[in-house]
């Protein structure tokens, strides 16, 4: 703080009215952004300054603006959530670029994630593929002591960086393949590691690879472009860790 | 004349919900198919109602605002859940969680909902680990602990500082089984706009599909809202973008009570203000008052240095440091509650001593812990907190102390429910932040995410069936009725109206007008003149907003500028409510500071001779003041006092 300056810009930003309608880039100038505002407050001066003019505002998906709920989706400059390294679009400040920078804003790039409206995507595929197997099956109530089973501590901490996936996408639209293997093996990884989840490993890791291939995700090839976008850092050993649990429960049948 | 029944069970306090449960009517499973229960929201308390509903057997809706349930807010929780399992053996039970609570709320609070919540915190804790919630643990493989504001224990589970994440995202795998199963059906992208009364009783909803614009009638034997709370009436607060107050004034215009609006929680360490188009505040997790130590100068000039950036605080010595919270609480220091630390930086920031450029900031420092703990122990400890403080601030809070103020977070008011979570309108429920009913005035740290759960997983499934079990022969009805049609016209109107009126000012520009209004004058301090200023200005820009609000393109398409101004609408109302009853309450309680009420040191005082009661605000109409109904608070377990922090 205190080293607050302000910017001027150009955003070509792409809009597309629906799904089925073909989408271009158009090109806006801000002037005066301030540094210390993140990257979808300079949005709201955009659609602010649209919605002024009497036009339609920029459409994006967001809502906490804190990093964790994992809606803000926008791929910048030809990285989803921007070139910094483990932040989300909201966490993205503007800090990080310069006056008179050109910025690209694209919608998450994929098949799997048709685009609604302007940068706003359907990703309602990964909550299928969590309805397929992704979690324990236990009903509300009747359950032993939560110190019943002890977990090592390592492990609890390996389920815990495997479980902190906020399902953004950005692995999918980082992928040349358009693989969801980063986003389903968190999952797997997670509930693989503890005891409670390992009841139904090798049933759960069968359904989720059976959905996820079902709506059209793409195959790992070990590019790990969805590690080094990840925006909690997953690590790509949980894919390892994925492929493993396929195999095994995979040669068990 | 309308009268307030909380169906509060007889018997002792301790023997109340067991007593409730043994003698509830239940549906049998035959039964459970052939009912529609409609959710409204995915967030904790939502989320693990239409789990636990589901797989009970009923035929669940699920309704959210978000493109997947798990995005709703109760993620962005960050420290943790609190539990009275005692597994630190230190002298943690029940009792002690139940007396904290009501303490922490000050007095304000009904003792069986309280007891009820603090019987229950147990099982959540054990439900959560069976669906695989990584919480932090010790090395022996057991739970870890950790200790937050206005308790002596340690007693909050968490994970990371991700808790709220790690919990919501467990019940939404509890919830996406159910989908699997076919239990629950999922709406997302859906915004309820109204519900469906028939003969009294909740009976449907109303809601917009965001993504067509389309609007679409539900039908349900019974409607559960949980929406969360009305924080966003500020503009700024710790809120997502998203969360709103709307579902809560639709049903409270058709007649369901709105409790204690005015208790509004103001979060003690957030990230301070930064400019005029800053759109959310970020909180920093109260758990880091665990170990970092809040301070100002204790010198003016020291103060008015760094404000003007001549000096920075590693410039000043540890003498002539104010820890103005231990000089202050001596017993609880850094964690006293929320409401009470809040009002203490407001007191030093007022007074001059403020430490950014604005003045309007107090340092979290956590030197001292680093040269206990060492820089690894605290990082594993809070190593996301500080990275998401670094991300936005650009300081890294390893080598500078972190600068913090007090922001709009959480609100205690909601709707009004009895001890079965049932509105004033019968088969229409709240659960969670969106009910009024456990945290008093003022919520502990830790308590939203118990409080959520424990609606959703352990208290609802329970009542609901007690209302449910008279409805068996209640056939399924056709959304044609002319109740559907009408209300449904009702939404269509509104936005028909909203959509003609073509002004000049945007819906986000009247919003930070809302917000400054609320700020000033119903915020951290509030006095007699000020909530009248704030009443008669909210009439104005109300009117404003109706006469001059420009919503761009179409009403039958997507369109977000439209569904802003649906929420602003009931913004508006709520911020009138807030104000209307912070003037009713001629007191200092919890979150609700009135400057006329306070002790010599600058302490909350209470009217407890006239102010013991839940304040249910009843819809007269469009135009009219709402009428005040009470409900008085009966201490039957604990005895009332001064709140004491300092100890």
């Amino acid at each position: 703080m205190g080293k607050e300056k302000e910017l001027n810009i150009t955003l070509k930003v792409w809009r597309q009215r629906g799904p089925q309608e073909k989408g271009a880039f158009e090109t806006y100038q801000l002037e005066g952004i301030s540094t210390e505002s993140s990257f979808l407050e300079m949005l709201d001066v955009l659609n602010e300054k649209l919605v002024k003019e009497r036009k339609e505002p920029v459409v994006f998906d967001h809502d906490c603006r804190e990093g964790i709920c994992g809606m803000c989706s926008l791929y910048i400059n030809g990285h989803p959530h921007g070139k910094d390294q483990e932040v989300t679009t909201c966490q993205l400040h503007m800090r990080r670029f310069n006056d008179g920078d050109t910025i690209t804003i694209e919608p998450w790039r994929s098949a799997a994630f048709p685009v609604i409206r302007d940068l706003m995507v359907d990703r309602s595929a990964f909550d299928k593929i969590m309805q397929a197997g992704g979690y324990t099956s236990v009903n509300t109530g009747g359950i032993p002591d939560a110190n019943a089973i002890p977990i090592p501590k390592p492990v609890a901490d390996e389920a815990m960086d495997a479980a902190s996936c906020i399902g953004c996408g950005a692995c999918v639209a980082a992928c040349k393949n358009g693989s969801a293997m980063l986003f389903v093996s968190a999952k797997v990884s997670q509930l693989a590691l503890l005891p409670q989840g390992k009841v139904e490993a090798a049933k759960r890791v069968k359904a989720m690879i059976a959905k996820m291939d079902e709506l059209g995700f793409g195959n790992c090839t070990n590019t790990r472009a969805c590690e080094a976008e990840c925006p909690k850092a997953v690590s790509i050993s949980n894919i390892a860790r994925l492929n493993r649990e396929f195999i095994c429960a995979k040669l068990k049948d | 004349m309308a009268t307030i029944d909380s169906k509060i069970p007889k018997g002792p306090l301790a023997q109340k919900w067991t007593n409730y449960k043994n003698h509830q009517k239940l549906v049998n499973p035959a039964n459970k198919r052939k009912l529609d229960i409609i959710v409204v929201g995915t967030g904790l308390a939502g989320a693990s109602a239409a789990a636990s509903l589901g797989a009970l057997g009923f035929n669940v809706l699920n309704f959210c605002i978000q493109d997947s349930p798990r995005r709703a807010h109760s993620i962005a929780a960050q420290g943790g859940i609190n539990a009275a399992k005692n597994y630190q053996n230190d002298g943690d039970s029940v009792y002690r969680l139940f007396y904290d609570t009501i303490k922490g709320g000050d007095y304000r609070a009904r003792e069986a909902n309280v007891y009820r919540l603090a019987e229950v915190s147990n099982s959540i804790i054990d439900q959560c680990v069976a669906q695989g919630v990584p919480f932090a643990r010790e090395y022996g493989g057991l739970l870890d602990n950790r200790s937050f504001g206005g308790a002596q224990v340690s007693r909050t589970f968490y994970a990371k500082g991700q808790t709220g994440q790690q919990l919501l995202l467990g019940a939404y795998s509890a919830l996406s089984r159910q989908v699997n199963k076919g239990t629950v059906k999922l709406y997302t992208r859906y915004e309820m706009l109204d519900v469906v009364i028939i003969e009294g009783r909740a009976r449907g909803i109303i809601a917009r599909n965001l993504v067509t614009g389309k609007i679409e009638r539900f039908f349900g034997h019974a409607v559960v809202i949980g929406t969360g709370g009305y924080g966003n009436t500020y503009f700024l607060s710790t809120n997502a973008m998203g969360s709103n107050g709307s579902a809560a004034m639709q049903i409270y215009r058709k007649g369901a009570y709105f409790a204690n609006p005015c208790y509004a929680q103001i979060h003690p360490t957030c990230i301070p203000v930064h400019g005029d188009i800053q759109s959310k505040l970020t909180l920093m997790s109260e758990s880091l008052r665990n170990d970092g130590r809040i301070w100002v100068p204790k010198k003016l000039e020291d103060a008015k240095a760094i404000q003007e950036g001549r000096k920075t605080a590693n410039d000043i010595p540890d003498e002539d440091r104010d820890f103005y919270l231990e000089r202050r609480y001596p017993a609880f220091g850094n964690l006293v509650p929320r409401d009470v630390a809040s009002r203490a930086a407001k007191e030093r920031c007022d007074k001059g001593f403020g430490v950014n450029n604005t003045g309007l900031a107090v340092f979290l420092d956590f030197k001292y812990a680093i040269q206990r703990l060492g820089k690894d122990v605290v990082a594993q400890k809070y190593g996301n907190l500080f990275q998401m403080y670094e991300k936005i601030t650009d300081e890294n809070p390893y080598e500078v102390p972190m600068k913090i103020f007090p922001a709009i977070h959480y609100t205690m008011g909601g709707i009004w429910v009895d001890y079965e979570l049932m509105t004033s309108i019968p088969g229409l429920f709240a659960i969670g932040e969106a009910n009024f009913s456990d945290h008093g005035a003022n919520r502990l740290g830790a308590s939203a995410l118990m409080q959520g759960l424990a609606d959703g997983y352990f208290v609802l499934p329970y009542t609901i069936q007690n209302y449910l079990a008279d409805q068996i022969q209640v056939p399924r009805m056709s959304t044609d009725l002319p109740e559907f049609v009408e209300a449904e016209k009702g939404v269509q109107d509104k936005i028909n109206k909203l959509m003609s009126i073509q002004g000049s000012e945007s819906v986000d520009s009247i919003h930070k007008r809302l917000g400054h209004i609320m700020w000033e004058y119903v915020g951290m301090g509030r006095t007699k003149e000020g909530l009248e200023t704030a009443m008669k200005k909210l009439k104005e820009l109300k009117k404003e907003f109706w006469s001059n609000v420009y919503i761009p393109g179409e009403a039958n398409t997507l369109n977000t500028e439209l569904e802003k101004a649906l929420r602003l609408s009931d913004f508006l109302e709520i911020g009138y409510l807030m104000a209307i009853d912070g003037y009713n309450r001629n007191e200092s309680c919890g979150g609700h500071f009135r400057e006329e009420y306070q002790t010599e040191e600058g302490e909350a005082l209470r009217q407890d001779d006239q102010y013991s009661y839940v304040a249910c605000w009843k819809y007269t109409g469009e135009n009219s003041d709402p009428e005040l109904l009470k409900e008085p608070l009966d201490y039957e377990e604990t005895e009332r006092k001064t709140r004491n922090y300092k100890n």
